[in-house]
C-alpha cells in the first residue's frame, strides 16, 4: 500500500470506511493496516494505546473481507477500526483499567460491548490509556503514564477516556469507546475537539466494564463527527440481560437524528448555573456563539435555572467514591492480578494490604478512603445519604427544565486542555474539569459534547454540551449534527481540518491552526 | 486460650435467672442455579468447577437476581405469616475475606423481603408462638480449607485453599424476634423452633435442609437476667450451631455459663461465641468492639425487587399444606396419640408412615414396623430411617402378607431383614426362602400328632377340658416347624384331636 493511500484511509470517517469496504473499494485489511501504520508513526508521542493488537486486528479485518467475499451482508460498521478503552474486558488482550493491580490479567470473558463490536465486524485495534479505574480528568492518573493531547503534546487529552479521545483525534482510529462516570467521555472529547457521547444510563451495557461507580458508569462513543458517533452508539446499544440496570426499551433513533440535523422549532435551554465566574473567557465566547448559531438555525433559546447543579460536584464526590470503595474491594490479590508479599510467612490479610498499597495509585486510594469514610456507621446519613438527596434534587431540576425545553446546553468544560502536570497536585482543580458534565451523570440522562470552535487565547478546542432527558438520546444528535453542519459550512470543513500538531489531518503535516474556527461569528 | 469455665448447674441458674433467646437461621435454597448467575448449585462437586465470572466476582462482571430465589423467599415469608415488601432493595455488606469473591456480600439490610411473621411450636404440652422479625435473601460465600496445623482453623495452618462452588448460592436468613418467658424450657424451645422451621422448609420444597451438609445453619442468641428484673441481659451470639441437639446444648451451656459469670459479679460481654460439638461448650469469638463496620449501602448493580400483589397472591394460593396442619390431619386420620405422633416426628417417620398407609397398610401397622423393627435396624447401622433400603410400598406389602396370614410377625421381621439385605421384593423373598406360614392341614397334622405323642401329660390335661394348656403344644408345633406353622390352625387341630 502506498503511503499516500494509507494516509488517505486514516483520514476517512467511519461511515466512509464502512461504505468503501462494503463496496469493495478497499479491503478491511488495508484499512486496518493503514491505522496500524499511523499508530506506529505517532503513538510514541501521543501514547493513546496501552496495548496494540496488530495480529488480532488484521485477523478480524480478514474475517470481514471473507464475509464480504462470501456475499454475506455486512453491518454499517463492518471493517471499521476502533480503539477500546482499557476498561472493557477482552479475551484476546490484557485489561488493566490503567492500574498496576491488574497488570498481566487476561480476562476469561468479553464485555458485552466488546462482543457486540466484534459481532458488528468492528476491528479492535487495541486498548487505550485511561486514568486508573477511570478516576481522573487527564489520564495523568494512569499507572502507565499520561497520554498527550494531539493538538499540543504538552497538554492533557482530558480523561478518563483520554487515550480513546487522543487516538481518534490523531487519526489512529476513526472510532473509540469510552466510559463516562462524571464526564469521562465528554470532557476529553471537548478538549480534543471531537464528538463524545454519554448515552442514557442503562442504554449501553456495563457487563464487562470494570466498575468505578456502578450507578454512574456509562459506556459511549467517541468519533470525529456526529454521524460516526451515532453509528457507534446504535451498534453498542440495546438491552443486555446480563446487566440488571440495562434499559429494556427500543434504542433511540440516533442515526436518523444525526442525518436529520434539524433544530427548527426545538426549545433549547441555556443553564444559568453552568457559566460565568471560573470559566475561561474563550470558552464562554465560543459557547455564546454556538447558542446564537442555534437560534439562527430556528431553535428557540430559553434561559433555565437548575439551582441544585451547584451541589452536583460535592454530591458526586461522595457517591462515586462510596461506590468505588466497595467496587474496588475485590482487588485483594487472592484470585487475579498483582500479588505482593506472598512469601509464605505473611497472612492473607497482610498480602491483601501490601498488594493494595503497591497496586493502587494515590488518586484511587484517596477515593477509596473518602468513600469508606462516607459509608461508615455514624457518617452515612450525613454524607452518602445527604448526597443521594442532592442527587434527587438534581433529577428534579432536570425534570422541571425538560418541561420547558427539549434540550439543555452548556459549555462541556470550564477551560480548554490544561498542561500536563498543571493540576496533578491539586485534586480540587482537577475535579472542576467535570463541573458541567456531572449533573447528567447523577441524573442518568443523555449528554453529548460537540466541538464549537477554538478558544482565541490558546487556540485550543472548546466543546458544546447538549443534554437531553433519559432515552431522548436522539435529540442530542439532532442538535449536534445541526451545529456541526452549520459550523463546517462556516469553517469550510471540520474543526480538525484546521488543527495543528498531530491532530492535523494525516499527510497535511503541521497546519497553521489559524483557521476560521478561531472566530465563527464573523 | 482455653480457660476453665465454672458453670452453675442448670436448675440453679434457672432458679435465679430468666433467659431470653433468639435464633438466626441460614437456609441454602434448593434453586437449580445460583443467586446471581447461571451456575448450578451443587454439593460436593470438584472444587471450583461450578463457577463463572459473576460468582467469582471477576472485574466487570455483574449480578442478575434469580427470580426463583426471590420466589422461594416470598414463599418462606408467606408460610411464616410475614408481610411481603412491595418494594425493596439488595444491599452490599462490605468486609474483606478471601472466600468472598467481591469482598462484599450482596444481602439485604434495612429493606428485607419479608417482615413481621410468626411460627407456632409445641414443647410437650406448652405451645409457644415464635415471632419472626424478618426473612431476607443473600448470597453464600465460598469455603476456605485450611491445610496443616492442628485445628483445621486458619491460625497455624500452612496454607489455605478456597472453593468458590458455594459462592453465590442463594441463602435465606430467618431471624426471630427475641423469645422471652420460656424459662427452663428455653433450650427445648430453641430446638423445637429449628425442628419446626426445618419441616416447614422441607414442606415448601425450597431447601434440602441438611444441617450436616450446612444447608441449614443456626446462630443462637442467648441472654439471661435476674428473675423478676423486668429487663433483658446482654446477649451472646453463638455461631454455626449445626445440629438440632447442638442448638439445645448451646442454649443450655450459655445459660449456665452466663449465670456463673453474673454470680461471680462479672458482666456478660456482647460477643460472638463458637460452639464446640465435642465438648458442648462455647468459647469467645469477636467482641462488639471488634465488630466490623459493614458499611451497608443499596446495591447499585441491581434494580429494586418489587413483587406484584398478583404474584404474591398466587404464591400464597399455591402454598402446600404446612407441617402443623398436616400433622393435625394425619393424627386425626390415623387415630394416634400425641405421644405416638411425637415419636413419629422425632424419628423423622411421618412421610414414611404416610406413604406406607397410602400403599395400603393400616396406620397402626405402618407405625409399628417403622418405629419398631426398622427404627432398630436404622439405629444399629447408624443410618437415617428414610435412608434404609426399604420402601414404604414394600413395608405395606409385608403388613398385607401378615394380615392375610401368609406371614406372622416373626417371619415378617425376617422378610424385612432380607429386603434390607437386598434380596428383592417381599413376595420374591417369601417364595425363594419358603418363609410362608404353614397352614396346610396335611403338613401340620404330622407335627400336631408328634407334639401330642411327645407330651402325653399335657394332652391328658387338654382331654380333661383344660384347653388353655394347648399353648404349650402349639409352641412345640411352632418349634418343630421352625416358626412357619399357622399357630391358629395348629391350635384348632390340637383341640380337634383331643376333644
Amino acid at each position: 500500500m502506498s503511503t499516500a493511500r494509507s494516509t488517505e484511509l486514516t483520514g476517512l470517517t467511519a461511515a466512509q470506511v464502512a461504505a468503501a469496504v462494503a463496496a469493495g473499494e478497499v479491503s478491511a485489511v488495508e484499512v486496518t493496516a493503514a491505522h496500524l501504520d499511523r499508530i506506529a508513526a505517532v503513538d510514541s508521542q501521543v501514547r493513546a494505546f496501552l496495548h496494540v493488537a496488530a495480529d488480532e486486528a488484521l485477523a478480524a479485518a480478514r474475517a470481514v473481507d471473507d464475509r464480504r467475499a462470501a456475499g454475506e451482508p455486512l453491518g454499517p460498521l463492518a471493517g471499521v477500526p476502533l480503539a477500546l478503552k482499557d476498561v472493557f474486558t477482552t479475551t484476546d488482550m490484557p485489561t488493566t483499567a490503567g492500574s498496576r493491580i491488574l497488570e498481566g490479567w487476561r480476562p476469561p470473558y468479553d464485555a458485552t460491548i466488546t462482543r457486540r463490536l466484534r459481532r458488528a465486524g468492528v476491528v479492535l485495534l487495541g486498548k487505550t490509556n485511561m486514568d486508573e479505574f477511570a478516576m481522573g480528568s487527564s489520564t495523568e492518573n494512569s499507572a502507565f503514564g499520561p497520554s498527550h493531547n494531539p493538538w499540543d503534546l504538552a497538554r492533557v487529552p482530558g480523561g478518563s477516556s483520554g487515550g480513546s479521545a487522543a487516538a481518534v483525534t490523531a487519526c489512529e482510529a476513526p472510532l473509540a469507546m469510552g466510559t463516562d462516570t462524571g464526564g469521562s467521555i465528554r470532557q476529553p472529547a471537548a478538549v480534543c475537539g471531537i464528538v463524545g457521547v454519554k448515552p442514557t444510563y442503562g442504554g449501553s451495557s456495563r457487563y464487562g466494564l470494570i466498575a468505578f461507580a456502578s450507578s454512574l458508569d456509562t459506556p459511549g462513543p467517541l468519533a470525529r463527527n456526529v454521524l460516526d458517533a451515532a453509528l457507534l452508539h446504535e451498534a453498542i446499544s440495546g438491552h443486555d440481560p446480563r446487566d440488571s440496570t440495562s434499559v429494556d426499551a427500543p434504542v433511540p433513533p440516533v442515526v436518523a437524528a444525526a442525518r436529520q440535523a434539524d433544530v427548527a422549532g426545538l426549545r433549547v435551554g441555556v443553564v444559568t448555573e453552568l457559566g460565568g465566574e471560573g470559566y475561561q473567557p474563550g470558552v464562554l465566547a465560543r459557547f455564546g456563539e454556538a447558542v446564537e448559531l442555534l437560534e439562527s438555525l430556528g431553535a428557540k433559546i430559553v434561559e433555565v435555572s437548575c439551582p441544585h447543579f451547584t451541589y452536583a460536584l460535592p454530591a458526586y464526590y461522595l457517591i462515586a467514591p462510596s461506590e468505588c470503595s466497595s467496587n474496588l474491594a475485590r482487588f485483594d490479590a487472592m484470585r487475579y492480578g498483582l500479588r505482593v508479599g506472598d512469601d509464605g510467612s505473611l497472612s492473607a490479610d497482610e498480602v491483601m494490604s501490601l498488594t493494595r498499597a503497591a497496586g493502587f495509585g494515590p488518586e484511587v486510594k484517596r477515593r477509596i478512603i473518602l468513600g469508606t469514610y462516607a459509608l461508615s456507621s455514624g457518617y452515612y446519613d450525613a454524607y452518602y445519604g445527604k448526597a443521594q438527596q442532592v442527587r434527587t434534587l438534581i433529577c428534579r431540576d432536570f425534570d422541571a427544565a425538560f418541561e420547558q425545553v427539549d434540550v439543555l446546553v452548556s459549555p462541556t468544560t470550564p477551560t480548554t486542555a490544561f498542561a500536563i502536570g498543571e493540576r496533578a497536585d491539586d485534586p480540587m482543580a482537577m475535579y472542576l474539569a467535570d463541573l458541567c458534565t456531572i449533573p447528567s451523570d447523577l441524573a442518568g440522562n443523555a449528554a453529548l459534547s460537540v466541538p464549537c470552535g477554538l478558544a482565541p487565547e490558546d487556540g485550543l478546542p472548546v466543546g458544546l454540551q447538549v443534554m437531553a432527558p433519559a432515552l431522548g438520546d436522539d435529540r442530542l444528535y439532532r442538535v449536534a449534527a445541526a451545529v456541526e453542519a452549520a459550523l463546517e459550512r462556516r469553517w469550510g470543513g471540520p474543526l480538525l481540518g484546521q488543527a495543528k500538531g498531530l491532530a492535523a489531518p494525516p499527510g497535511r503535516g503541521e497546519a497553521s491552526g489559524t483557521g476560521e474556527a478561531g472566530g465563527i461569528g464573523r | 486460650m482455653t480457660r476453665a469455665v465454672t458453670l452453675v448447674s442448670y436448675d440453679e441458674a434457672l432458679a435465679r435467672y430468666e433467659p431470653v433467646i433468639g435464633l438466626e437461621t441460614h437456609v441454602e435454597l434448593g434453586t437449580v442455579t445460583k443467586m446471581f448467575c447461571g451456575c448450578p448449585t451443587v454439593f460436593g462437586a470438584q472444587p471450583n468447577s461450578a463457577v463463572c465470572p459473576v460468582c467469582l466476582g471477576l472485574p466487570g462482571s455483574l449480578p442478575v437476581a434469580s427470580r426463583a430465589a426471590i420466589e422461594y423467599t416470598i414463599r418462606i415469608g408467606l408460610a411464616l405469616n410475614c408481610s411481603i415488601a412491595s418494594w425493596c432493595r439488595f444491599a452490599r455488606k462490605n468486609y474483606f475475606y478471601p472466600d468472598m469473591p467481591k469482598d462484599f456480600q450482596i444481602s439485604q439490610y434495612d429493606e428485607p423481603l419479608c417482615t413481621d411473621g410468626w411460627l407456632d411450636i409445641a414443647v410437650g404440652e406448652q405451645r409457644v408462638r415464635i415471632g419472626i422479625e424478618r426473612v431476607h435473601l443473600e448470597e453464600d460465600t465460598g469455603k476456605s480449607l485450611h491445610v496443616g496445623g492442628a485445628t483445621g482453623r486458619i491460625h497455624g495452618a500452612d496454607y489455605s485453599l478456597v472453593d468458590y462452588n458455594r459462592a453465590g448460592i442463594p441463602l435465606v436468613e430467618v431471624v426471630t424476634k427475641p423469645i422471652p418467658g420460656t424459662g427452663a424450657l428455653a433450650p427445648e424451645v430453641a430446638r423445637a423452633y429449628v425442628t419446626e422451621l426445618r419441616e416447614l422448609l422441607r414442606a415448601l420444597s425450597v431447601s434440602d435442609v441438611r444441617m450436616e451438609e450446612g444447608s441449614l445453619r443456626c446462630d443462637v442468641n442467648t441472654s439471661i437476667a435476674p428473675a423478676g428484673a423486668g429487663s433483658w441481659g446482654t446477649r451472646t451470639e453463638t455461631k454455626n450451631v449445626n445440629s438440632l441437639r447442638s442448638v439445645e446444648r448451646a442454649v443450655r451451656f450459655e445459660i449456665q455459663r452466663q449465670a456463673a459469670v453474673l454470680d461471680a459479679g462479672g458482666k456478660i460481654m456482647q460477643e460472638t461465641r463458637h460452639f464446640h460439638e465435642d465438648t458442648g461448650t462455647t468459647t469467645a469469638g469477636r467482641s462488639k468492639e471488634e465488630a466490623q463496620d459493614y458499611r451497608y449501602f443499596p446495591e447499585p448493580d441491581l434494580v429494586p425487587v418489587a413483587p406484584s400483589p398478583q404474584w404474591v397472591a398466587q404464591l400464597r394460593a399455591d402454598l402446600p399444606e404446612l407441617p402443623a396442619a398436616r400433622r393435625g390431619r394425619l393424627q386425626a386420620d390415623w387415630g394416634l396419640s400425641d405421644l405416638d405422633m411425637t415419636a413419629l416426628r422425632n424419628a423423622d417417620a411421618l412421610d414414611l408412615v404416610e406413604q406406607t398407609v397410602a400403599a395400603g397398610a393400616s396406620a397402626a401397622d405402618a407405625r409399628k414396623w417403622w418405629l419398631g423393627e426398622l427404627a432398630r435396624r436404622a439405629n444399629e447401622t447408624g443410618t437415617e430411617l428414610a435412608a434404609l433400603p426399604v420402601t414404604p410400598a414394600q413395608v405395606a406389602r409385608v403388613t398385607e402378607l401378615v394380615t392375610s396370614g401368609t406371614l406372622n410377625d416373626k417371619l415378617a421381621r425376617q422378610v424385612l431383614d432380607l429386603i434390607v439385605a437386598g434380596e428383592g421384593e417381599p413376595d420374591e423373598i417369601v417364595a425363594a426362602r419358603g418363609l410362608a406360614v404353614v397352614s396346610d392341614d396335611s403338613a401340620l397334622t404330622a407335627a400336631v400328632d408328634a407334639a401330642i405323642t411327645g407330651h402325653p401329660e399335657i394332652a391328658a390335661k387338654i382331654r380333661e377340658g383344660k384347653t388353655t394348656a394347648a399353648g404349650a403344644l402349639v409352641g412345640a408345633v411352632m418349634k418343630a416347624t421352625r416358626g412357619q406353622a399357622d399357630a391358629t390352625r395348629a391350635r384348632e387341630l390340637i383341640l380337634q384331636r383331643l376333644s
